[in-house]
């Protein structure tokens, strides 16, 4: 159960995890500016070269399947629960027979 | 060839067979023991050509044993062993036997070396899996599981045809490298044929409906076999196949980012895992489709992985609606203090999925990634890149937030019921889990597996690069960051999202409908024609006459009515919608197919020799008719 207290650990001091979690971000695009750490010669084009592309990617992408996807399922695609429910019930009477 | 040569599919199958006999108490140790066997069988096997057997004209090689096969079929072995010690405790011997009769499919496929043995293992994975579906036993589970075998039907009998026709023109049953030279070059409708098989299997869309329709509706352990090997085994077939088909770039692509948007919509987090699976194995196909040495190892290398993360993560979803009846996320929330470890093993698989540093997605997903840009394309590149934001959105936040965190509060039966999963379940789940960091930690284990040793010796020497680690955390990280600023938007609907099973639920309808009233009306039509034109007016010359032979109208009367009535009941039959009995008709119709192709190859075969030697002399015939047809064929040819 100590897994458990270990949560409840961080939920208690939640806003100190949240400023934490600003700082791990801030220091990651700042490492990414400095090329004695972040060495770029493998990088693929030219424009990884700016300091933080690949955050802005990132958050940008994020941004994107969000913001389309919702608005792609609102535009038809979500539907309610029981959709393939309605009037599932097999084309129940058999047709009247005739010569019968 | 080998006498002593073991498949180590036939220790499965066996085994599977022999388990109603084993009593109760041995029965926990003997499930354990047989997958462990077909492990050991699997890693101490040596590479070469076995079980070679003569059928008919053909030799059928059930063991092509190379690079490319053994590192499928190991991953797939070992995932066999953790999928049963995660059912460990399942009463039901049936449940077991069809997961090990799908598992001994895909293992049969991965070490099939010709045609006929690659198609018997794979329909055997298709027929023995449905079962996983429907031993959930729901209402819902019956119709996902009757879908899911119409469409893999579909799906076998293009392979089927495209295999025919194809054999028929090279004359050869060998799925070997040469096959592989022709796909790409000089694609014929036979080779489009098989692709369409193959990528049916590997769920590109539009095929793919099937996937989260079947994984979602599944048995809790049900769909963690499920979710490693029909998938996977079509990635390996693709390998073996279809290397450097350029359509397969961008299917693969379009893939990965489908799975992302349909994730994004999906309430219910198995069905949300399903949608992550067409976005992995959209990587695996473009990386099939690059075909350079680095994107097959690539494509090896994440199925590898992936079986592993994907099987932990619909473990813990699994455990989850195990224990607390529920899947879905409108129904659960705040389960951290009920089911901690379940979330921590969770949680590390969604981080594997997501390739962080130090998990397995992160020194697998990357070589695809790389060998798109080293393909001088970009595009593919960056999409895939895109989706892998994607993934950690759904896969490494939204399914552990909304379960076991979020503000939603689950129904108070939910909440009583929920507790962390028996003790198999946890070992299951704390071993995958143990896999996904080693691998992404001791990176060579899985290298030294891949087929292109020398690719895999020069990735290795950059994955862990500082620009690759800076690169991933950064797209990572600042993915969570939108996460958490658009939570609102993200909080879970409950709704079902519509995709191309659409065509086939409410299409199929169409069909019934079409069956019942214009089919039906234009039997009535001819019913009351014959009523009234035909029927009627005979009775009336024939008794007002007297002078017919009555015997002769009745007789024809008799005819008549008896056919129609004959034609009205086949008809009644369709529209009942007598599924079982349809499906029953279907199969029968494939095995004939089979049948006819064997014997008319057969026959072929034979003629040929026989108008060599006897130029201008009429071909041997066969008591049959159709080596008459076929002889004049292969004599006009």
């Amino acid at each position: 159960m100590n897994l458990v207290k270990l949560i409840e650990f961080f939920r208690g001091r939640l806003k100190t995890v949240v400023r934490l979690c600003f700082v791990v971000l801030a220091v990651l695009v700042l490492l990414d500016a400095i090329p004695a750490i972040v060495d770029k010669e493998h990088a693929h084009t030219s424009i990884e070269h700016w300091p933080g592309f690949w955050a802005v990617f990132g958050f940008v992408a994020c941004v994107l399947i969000i913001i389309i996807s919702k608005w792609f399922g609102h535009a038809g695609i979500m539907v309610r629960e029981d959709y393939y429910e309605d009037g599932s019930a097999p084309l129940a009477s058999t047709p009247k027979g005739h010569h019968e | 060839m080998n006498n002593f040569w073991i498949h180590p599919a036939l220790i499965l199958i066996l085994g599977a067979l022999l388990l109603p006999l084993v009593p109760a108490a041995l029965k926990k140790a003997y499930l354990l023991l047989v997958p462990i066997l077909v492990f050991l069988r699997v890693y101490t096997m040596a590479h070469g050509t076995f079980g070679e057997v003569s059928f008919l004209n053909w030799t059928l090689v059930f063991g092509r044993v190379d690079a490319l096969s053994n590192v499928f079929g190991y991953i797939m072995s070992l995932m066999c062993i953790l999928g049963t010690l995660y059912g460990l405790h399942v009463k039901d011997d049936a449940q077991h036997i069809a997961s090990w009769i799908y598992v001994s499919g895909s293992i049969g496929c991965i070490y099939a070396g010709d045609f006929i043995t690659l198609f018997l293992f794979w329909e055997l994975m298709a027929f023995s899996s449905v079962f996983l579906i429907w031993f959930r036993g729901r209402r819902e589970s019956l119709g996902a599981g009757y879908r899911y075998l119409l469409v893999h039907i579909f799906g076998g009998l293009a392979l089927l045809a495209g295999m025919v026709w194809h054999c028929n023109t090279q004359g050869s049953w060998a799925f070997d490298a040469s096959f592989c030279k022709l796909a790409v070059h000089h694609a014929t409708p036979a080779t489009y044929l098989i692709l369409i098989g193959f990528i049916l299997n590997a769920a590109v869309p539009p095929l793919h409906a099937w996937l989260p329709d079947a994984y979602g509706e599944a048995t809790f352990n049900g769909s963690v076999f499920m979710c490693a090997f029909t998938t996977k085994t079509a990635v390996y077939a693709l390998c073996r196949g279809f290397a450097g088909t350029e359509i397969l770039v961008p299917l693969g692509v379009i893939m990965a980012l489908y799975g992302v948007v349909y994730a994004v919509l999906e309430n219910d987090s198995r069905r949300l895992l399903a949608y992550h699976i067409i976005s992995q194995v959209g990587y695996m196909v473009a990386g099939v489709g690059l075909g350079t040495e680095m994107a097959i190892n690539g494509a090896c290398a994440h199925a590898f992985a992936h079986i592993l993360y994907k099987g932990l993560l619909f473990m813990g979803c699994g455990a989850v609606l195990h224990m607390t009846g529920q899947s879905k996320f409108t129904e659960l929330g705040g389960l951290w203090k009920k089911m901690p470890w379940t979330f921590l093993f969770t949680l590390i698989g969604g981080l594997s999925i997501s390739a962080f540093p130090l998990f397995s997605g992160f020194v697998s997903k990357s070589m695809i990634v790389t060998a798109g840009f080293e393909e001088h394309k970009l595009w593919v590149g960056y999409l895939l890149l895109l989706a892998s934001a994607g993934t950690f959105l759904h896969t490494g936040l939204k399914v552990p937030y909304f379960i076991w965190f979020g503000k939603n509060k689950p129904k108070k039966e939910t909440w009583d019921r929920a507790a962390e999963p028996p003790w198999n379940m946890n070992v299951a789940m704390a071993v995958a889990a143990f896999l996904c960091i080693f691998i992404g930690c001791y990176y060579p284990y899985l290298y030294k597996m891949l087929p292109y040793q020398e690719a895999a010796a020069e990735f290795a020497k950059t994955v862990y690069s500082p620009y690759h680690i800076s690169e991933t955390l950064q797209i990572l990280l600042f993915t969570g960051l939108g996460f958490f600023l658009l939570l609102k938007k993200l909080v879970p609907e409950p709704t079902i999202s519509l995709d191309m099973d659409w065509f086939y639920r409410k299409g199929g309808r169409a069909f019934l409908w079409f069956a019942k009233y214009p089919v039906q009306s234009v039997d009535n039509f001819i019913g009351e024609l014959y009523r009234y034109a035909g029927l009627i007016p005979l009775m009336l010359t024939a008794k007002v006459s007297g002078l017919f032979d009555n015997y002769v109208i009745d007789g024809a009367v008799d005819g008549f009515a008896s056919s129609f009535r004959g034609i009205g009941r086949r008809l009644r039959f369709v529209q009942r919608g007598q599924m079982q009995q349809n499906l029953a008709f279907a199969f029968a119709v494939a095995a004939a197919i089979i049948v006819a192709f064997l014997l008319f190859s057969r026959i072929s075969k034979a003629s040929v020799p026989a108008r060599l030697s006897l130029p201008g002399a009429p071909v041997s015939q066969s008591a049959l008719p159709t080596a008459g047809l076929t002889s004049d064929a292969v004599t006009t040819r």
